[in-house]
């Protein structure tokens, strides 16, 4: 295995799924499981191809629920895992999502969204499944969502997504809109010595005193993996340290819970990112992630053209949603404007952290996603606010 | 500068390749910002397809094509969705053996390319895609021919290269003599 093999450095014109792909084998992931589906289906074709290259195992389940499965249990063993669907194969792996919560699996789930509900639009765009991603499995547990806008970023935030994920024992979302997912467009893949990857903790002690979910500081526990002698216990009802069903005591339901929700929430700031553009002076603030973000590019540079102080916050990270950087930004402009190929979700978010700045909300069903002139008549009307 | 550039036809005519050996020229063979974004049905065959493709020497920001400057219509219905989204003045490329109908009073560049006879002399109309980016080459000299054929062979299977280069040529050479009649 040639290291030119692994990463694949240089210029390309890739497309986003392959670039996805390409991301994942430069983080480190070695085990794929998944059931291919429109517009996620090049992501498990190029791993069924490059898997096998690296030393990897591609396997091609029989469901999302079996793919999402595998894929915890090879996390377990402890290889880099990862699978990829659209909204269909999403709301089929969320009970196991739930499993990988509560079991604190490093994984990676990426999401190419189509048009829903249920098989809706398979080859058309969406940004449908945003909620989803922050609840759709049952129970309370905080989660990683990232968003990427180009095929750089298809590439960059995979490899982001691993490491988080490692860092936090956590399944890690990668949220992105189908023409995100189709698009091509030049990708710069560094040196395989430039790429950060992380690892994750490994326990310090001797099997026999090893606590498999007793947390250090950063309430994170290290994680053994199967078949090396740690012999330990991994189970979705609620747990002690020792990894032990307690399903009677509301103590270990507090502290369990509690933890996996703070394990995220008080590491917010390391987690959350958002790229700021033109807002030093801005009197609107667009508000938008994936493929709108760059129609709202797109159009923030019209409006600035046009005399208007207009800017756009693009959000990287959907989940932990970036409320504190929203609302401090909310109090310096007239108007927020929203768009998103939705009926109306990371509004909510933004309406939230936003408090009584007024919130202009733009959906958009269908093919295309929004026209940067709709943006720009938002932000006209937003500048008058 | 920002170019738009549509291609549309229907599914297995290789539009969307079309529109990813036009892009790779420009981007990777040539010095622009190049992107390609797509749209199809979900069959694999048959349906309504089409390339979108946009190049600047600027960071694109939006990746979608609003106003075409340029229209590649390879099916009957490409040509009616799409013929009057042309900008004004703007070129129309398009497959003379499937559009057979078309509009009067658009105020656009008109190039008919026998495509699909073009590419059935050479024995596999699979390739048509392929003399259409030939005839583009020569009729609007956006990107370098050294460069779009390094693309081509980039993005066929080893064993064809041969013909989409005849093919290439083919579409070039054609695309010259429209040309030099239009004068």
């Amino acid at each position: 295995m040639t290291q030119e093999r692994t990463v694949l450095t240089g210029k390309h014109f890739m497309q986003g799924d392959i670039a996805c792909a390409e991301g994942a084998i430069a983080a480190g992931c070695r085990f794929f499981a998944g059931y291919p589906i429109t517009p996620a289906t090049e992501i498990a074709e190029r791993m069924a191809r490059r898997l096998p290259e690296v030393d990897g195992v591609y396997v091609q389940m029989e469901d999302e629920l079996g793919s999402m499965a595998a894929v915890i249990g090879a996390s377990y063993a402890g290889v880099k895992s990862m699978t990829a669907t659209s909204g269909p194969g999403f709301s089929l792996m969320q009970e196991n999502i739930g499993l990988a919560v509560m079991t604190e699996t490093p994984c990676v789930v990426v999401n190419i969204m189509r048009g829903g509900p249920s098989t809706g639009q398979p080859t058309k765009p969406g940004q449908q499944d945003v909620m989803q991603a922050r609840w759709g499995s049952h129970g309370d547990y905080e989660i990683i969502a990232l968003a990427p806008s180009s095929v750089q970023e298809m590439f960059d935030l995979t490899i982001e997504a691993f490491n988080l994920s490692e860092i936090y024992r956590v399944p890690v979302f990668v949220l992105a809109d189908e023409i995100v997912g189709h698009m091509w467009e030049r990708v710069t893949i560094p040196s395989e010595n430039a790429i950060k990857r992380v690892n994750r903790k490994r326990p310090r002690t001797l099997p026999e005193k090893y606590v498999p979910f007793l947390p250090d500081r950063d309430l994170v526990p290290p994680m053994a993996s199967f078949g090396e002698g740690y012999r330990f216990y991994a189970t979705g009802l609620t747990h002690d340290e020792t990894g032990h069903p307690r399903t009677d005591t509301a103590k270990a339901q507090q502290e369990l819970v509690q933890r996996l929700c703070d394990k995220i929430r008080k590491n917010r700031e390391k987690i959350v990112r958002v790229s700021a553009n033109m807002l030093e002076d801005a009197e609107v603030m667009v508000v938008a992630y994936g493929t709108t973000s760059r129609s709202a590019m797109s159009a923030v540079r019209e409006a600035r053209e046009k005399g208007f102080k207009a800017g756009l916050l693009r959000l990287i990270t959907l989940w932990p949603f970036p409320d504190k950087e929203i609302a401090e930004l909310a109090k310096r402009v007239r108007a927020i404007v929203v768009p998103e190929m939705n009926c109306g979700q990371i509004v909510r978010e933004v309406e939230r952290a936003a408090k009584e700045t007024s919130v202009i909300f733009m959906p958009k069903l269908g093919e295309e996603p929004h026209r940067p002139v709709e943006i720009l008549d938002a932000i006209q009307r937003g500048s008058y606010k | 500068m920002r170019l738009e550039i549509r291609a549309a036809g229907f599914g297995g005519q290789g539009i969307i390749r079309a529109g990813l050996m036009l892009a790779t020229a420009a981007c990777i063979y040539g010095d622009k910002n190049a992107v390609e974004t797509q749209s199809y049905g979900p069959e694999s065959r048959g349906g309504a397809c089409k390339s979108e493709v946009v190049i600047s020497d600027k960071e694109i920001d939006f990746p979608k094509v609003s106003k075409p400057d340029i229209l590649i219509a390879m099916s009957q219905e490409a040509y009616n969705q799409y013929a009057h989204t042309l900008k004004q003045g703007g070129t129309l490329l398009l497959d003379s053996d499937m559009v057979l109908k078309q509009k009067k009073n658009l105020d656009i560049q008109v190039f008919e390319i026998p495509a699909t006879k073009i590419a059935e002399k050479l024995k596999n109309t699979i390739v048509a895609n392929v003399v259409m980016l030939g005839a583009f080459t020569s009729i609007t000299n956006l990107v370098e021919v050294e460069a779009i054929k390094k693309s081509i062979l980039d993005n066929v299977p080893k064993k064809t290269g041969k013909l989409n280069l005849a093919a290439f040529e083919k579409g070039y050479d054609y695309g010259k003599l429209l040309k030099k009649k239009k004068r």
